[in-house]
């Protein structure tokens, strides 16, 4: 019969630093990208509406039908505070490097997970079952 | 779903567990489905418009459509036969391994967590945007986002008996907002007050827009795979959870159809691929104020509905993880008055606060999404576990789901489309996002596993797996 881990009992401290550690590992990580402003919005940036301001804009030099310029209209808009938005377009121009090490970072991370969770997944079994196997 | 059965502390000093109480049917899978779900017909699907254009985004909604039914195909098998509380957690640990269930816990809570930060974000806008047209334009709707978020923590905090129960009635309140919405704009009467002749525009990115729609697209059904957390109450686990998740499958099909021809038949596609909420919109261009009342009701409902069973379901994940010992044991605790995983609970609020706060809708949802699709492109590959590791006859199922490989290799494409998607216009989020899994995954090797029970892990009364 395989023998039983004990597992060491953890203290409060140790508990407490183990809270909030994670929490700061989600602040930092997910909060990163938001601060560095590192990806596209769907909400224009700022400069742009005080860009748009200073020039004059017409429904039809933004691409506007006149049905579309007045479905604009009743949701409040003007050129002017439309052109930021209607401007603001995604760029899908695709950087190989980039492309590269992101897939490195999931498969690489998938990998890992898999492998590590077997080694685990054995001592598990091993555990419940006893030695042998099939 | 409900642990309220758990009791903490026994006489001897060892944990007691009464069993979960077996009331549920296929409509209450239904409605625990759509109901975290069907925010999404109100808000943030519409971000697919502004990657794909109007019909890129009905592409990518009916494309990602198939991914959710290879979804709760697979999710009907193993859940009707890993018949537990904690869902696709618990399944990973019989399945996979610890590593690998620490992070679909994990993926669970932070999927859930940021759902919750964005609904509150809705709500916030919403009341900002009413009281624009009420002449208080200057109203700041921070209030009303922790106001909405410590609310239903408390509710949750109290019990969760009445508080599901009331989302079931307010999710029914909020699909037939929908289903009034496209009554009230007169569909058997095109170019009255529906212009999609004028307003529907070719793909503005071309077929790779289409793709990249697909991260949004996901809006439309994330958190139907939820209907699995109910697995341990269900009267009959193999009748109730495909019939339940199908039909809110089906449900979910229909309102994402009904949703995007009323928004693409009313807006502009570049002013619905960037509104916070489109259906509210719609109804306000309708020039009805009824519709734009109902609208209201609606989504704040759908918001509050999601919100309320995305605390229920994340505090649940967190406390199964310190239950199992995957996290510091004190959130494995239960209020001993009100039955419920209180520090839970308590410990995700300042999260979704912060969140809500601090990173705007579509980044907010992107986190979501992306935690979801970690889990997805987990269960194609759990799926072909569980068939090897104990074939068809070696152990009892509730339903078997057919053409077997076929849904767990179409999944596992769609989700490399998918993580495609978000890469164009998202890689920095898409690469956050995998740093904190990674780092959290590390975490739990090097550190955290030590306080892990091995053989407890594996509860189900099974035989030995196959090549193990």
């Amino acid at each position: 019969m395989a023998q039983h881990y004990a597992p060491p009992k953890q203290g409060g401290m140790g508990q407490f630093i183990d809270s909030i550690l994670l929490m700061v590992l989600v602040f930092i990580c997910l909060l990163a990208p938001v601060y560095l402003k590192a990806d596209h919005s769907a909400a224009p940036p700022e400069e742009a509406k005080e860009e748009a301001t200073k020039v004059e804009a017409t429904w039809q030099g933004l691409g506007q039908t006149p049905v579309q310029a007045q479905q604009w209209e009743k949701l409040g808009h003007t050129p002017e505070t439309a052109k930021p938005i209607i401007d603001n377009r995604f760029d899908y121009a695709v950087d190989p490097m980039a492309l590269i090490v992101t897939i490195a970072v999931i498969v690489g991370y998938f990998v890992f997970v898999f492998r590590i969770s077997d080694r685990e997944y054995r001592e598990v079994v091993r555990e419940r079952f006893g030695d042998g196997g099939n | 779903m409900s642990e309220a059965t758990t009791a903490a502390g026994s006489a001897s000093g060892q944990p007691t567990r009464i069993a979960l109480l077996k009331v549920l049917g296929p409509v209450h899978v239904w409605a625990l489905g759509v109901g975290i779900v069907l925010v999404g017909e109100f808000m943030g699907w519409n971000f697919s418009v502004g990657k794909g254009g109007a019909y890129g985004s009905l592409i990518a909604c009916w494309v990602v459509g198939l991914l959710y039914t290879c979804v709760a195909m697979i999710d009907s098998e193993v859940t009707s036969t890993v018949a537990a509380a904690g869902g696709q957690y618990t399944q990973a640990k019989h399945i996979v391994g610890p590593l690998m269930a620490f992070n679909v816990g994990l993926y669970l809570v932070m999927a859930y967590t940021m759902l919750e930060a964005g609904d509150a974000l809705v709500v916030g806008d919403l009341m900002k945007a009413v009281a624009g047209e009420l002449g208080h334009a200057d109203l700041d709707p921070r209030p009303f986002v922790v106001l909405s978020i410590a609310l239903l923590a408390w509710l949750n905090y109290r019990g969760v008996f009445m508080t599901l129960t009331v989302n079931f009635v307010i999710t029914a309140a909020a699909f037939l907002a929908i289903v009034i919405l496209f009554v009230g704009v007169s569909p058997w009467e095109p170019a009255k007050v529906l212009l999609h002749k004028d307003l529907l525009v070719d793909l503005p990115y071309g077929w790779i827009g289409v793709i990249a729609a697909m991260q949004f697209a996901m809006w439309y059904y994330l958190g139907i795979e939820g209907t699995c957390q109910a697995a341990e109450e269900v009267r009959s686990a193999g009748r109730s959870i495909p019939l339940g998740t199908m039909s809110g499958m089906i449900t979910l099909l229909i309102a994402a159809s009904l949703t995007w021809y009323v928004a693409a038949g009313l807006m502009p596609w570049e002013y619905l691929g960037q509104a916070i909420t489109p259906l509210y919109d719609a109804a306000k261009l309708t020039g009805s104020g009824t519709l734009q009342v109902i609208l209201f009701v609606g989504t704040i409902f759908s918001a509050i509905a999601s919100a309320n069973g995305c605390i229920n379901d994340a505090s649940r994940a967190w406390f199964s993880m310190g239950r199992d010992r995957y996290l510091p044991t004190w959130f494995g605790a239960v209020h001993p008055r009100y039955r419920t995983p209180y520090r839970a609970i308590l410990f995700l609020i300042p999260i979704a606060v912060v969140f809500a706060f601090q990173a705007p809708l579509d980044q907010v949802i992107s986190f979501s999404i992306l935690s979801g699709l970690l889990g997805y492109t987990f269960m194609s590959f759990n799926m072909m576990k569980f068939r090897k590791q104990w074939p068809l006859g070696s152990i009892k199922r509730g339903y078997v789901h057919p053409f077997h490989p076929l849904p767990a290799i179409v999944l596992l494409v769609l989700c490399i489309a998918t993580y495609f998607a978000t890469f164009l216009g998202y890689g920095a989020t898409l690469v956050a996002v995998m740093a904190f899994y990674i780092l959290a995954s590390a975490w739990f090797v090097f550190h955290r596993y030590k306080f892990v029970r091995r053989g407890d892990q594996f509860t189900m009364p099974w035989p030995r797996p196959k090549g193990y």
